[in-house]
């Protein structure tokens, strides 16, 4: 394990570009016997490529214990991952099932069965138009990707249709990772400010709702402005519109 | 005869089960090998050099969930949405506390019944199983055992059997 650590060691908390090459010594690594046991997971950004491991994005290399390394990327398409959580926009409705577009190259389907309750003759009230919540099953870059609305034990868990009003948004992968990151700075600075609800998507959409329009407006700007901004700034401004100023 | 020559079998007739029986050992080598390569042959593969399965101890993960420790999407501040509050507290719930959740449940269980329901479910259950296991000449001693506790008269006369008149 040390040895596959090393050759990270240096680069974590770095600037890598697609390309770059993480070698070992493969020799030395089998011998080492405590690595058959521990794997070592290479997250976004981080491709096997035989016995070593290429950066395929541009980003900062991180590294979570014991052995899980990714790269922290900024990037704004997004690309299908099975069982991440998206908001998806219904474009079709075809038969038994319908198409989504969740922002990818390509829309995802989604079946009329994968709701909670939905039965053959049950069917869920989906329009063309409605947003829905829903996590990805199939999501391989060679094949169309698959949503549902249920977890493996059937039940909803708040996925499925949702959002009669409210105002739907994009902004940048990174930014929704930083929303839903756990003890986010940015949610917890919002959450002061009015009651409101809001729907993240790790596709980059955001969905939010408040008692009012112009309140709602002002939740959806101050997100997007946090996109690039420091904590100081993003504070001062969150103060301001606390204080009624907006 | 089928080295006679004047009459040679075809080849197909040859390699049928019951004209194996007469064949010397040579000729069925012959025959054998003939159709191993007839059926090489109609397999295709690829001229690839032949894979090395080795295992892997390198691990993909596509997701940045887990390694950021993603939080469940849906959210509400301040009483907006109770449904998806609600919601947020079950999904954010941290993995590892599963455990310890279960057992709380299990504690939960245990005083869903307090021990002075437990009593006085029990104490009245000793006066109803007791009867039940009292003969029928005792039943009525029973009774009167309550009937002392209680003090209650017994307003009814006690039946007597009646001799008919002549």
């Amino acid at each position: 394990m040390d040895i596959i650590h090393s050759c990270f060691k240096a680069q974590i908390g770095e600037v890598v570009l697609p390309g770059d090459v993480f070698r070992f010594n493969v020799s030395s690594v089998e011998d080492d016997s405590s690595v058959k046991a521990e794997k070592i997971i290479c997250g976004p950004g981080l491709r096997r490529n035989g016995d070593e491991i290429q950066v395929y994005k541009s980003g900062i290399l991180r590294h979570k214990q014991p052995n899980l390394y990714w790269i922290d990327s900024q990037q704004k398409r997004y690309v299908p991952v099975k069982g991440e959580s998206v908001i998806g926009i219904v474009t079709a409705k075809t038969g038994d099932i319908f198409k989504v577009d969740v922002g990818s190259s390509e829309q995802a389907s989604l079946s009329y069965l994968a709701f909670e309750g939905a039965t053959k003759r049950n069917r869920p009230n989906v329009q063309v138009g409605d947003l829905v919540y829903a996590q990805f099953i199939i999501a391989n870059k060679d094949m169309e990707p698959e949503l549902v609305c249920i977890d493996s034990c059937g039940r909803a868990n708040g996925m499925g249709v949702f959002g009669a009003d409210g105002l739907l948004f994009k902004v940048s992968l990174g930014l929704v990772r930083r929303l839903l990151s756990p003890q986010s700075e940015i949610v917890k600075d919002l959450e002061k400010i009015f009651p409101f609800e809001m729907v993240v998507g790790l596709n980059g959409r955001v969905w939010i709702k408040a008692k009012t329009i112009q309140q709602t407006l002002i939740v959806a700007n101050l997100l997007e402005s946090c996109e690039n901004m420091t904590a100081q700034q993003r504070q001062a401004l969150f103060k301001r519109v606390a204080d009624g100023a907006l | 005869m089928p080295n006679d020559g004047s009459t040679k079998l075809s080849k197909n007739l040859l390699r049928m089960k019951f004209m194996q029986r007469g064949l010397d050992a040579e000729a069925k080598k012959q025959l054998e090998e003939a159709e191993k390569r007839i059926i090489s042959d109609e397999h295709w593969y690829l001229d690839l050099p032949e894979l090395k399965a080795k295992e892997s101890y390198i691990v993909e993960e596509r997701s940045y969930v887990p390694c950021e420790d993603l939080v469940y999407g849906r959210m509400s501040f301040k009483g907006f949405n109770s449904e998806v509050e609600k919601l947020m507290v079950l999904m954010n719930a941290p993995k590892e506390e599963d455990d310890e959740e279960e057992e709380k449940d299990v504690t939960r269980m245990d005083t869903d019944i307090t021990d002075e329901e437990m009593a006085m479910r029990y104490g009245s259950l000793v006066e109803s199983m007791k009867r039940r296991f009292a003969k029928k000449r005792d039943r009525s001693s029973v009774k009167n055992e309550e009937d002392v506790n209680h003090n209650i008269e017994d307003t009814q006369p006690k039946k007597a059997f009646l001799k008919p008149q002549d």
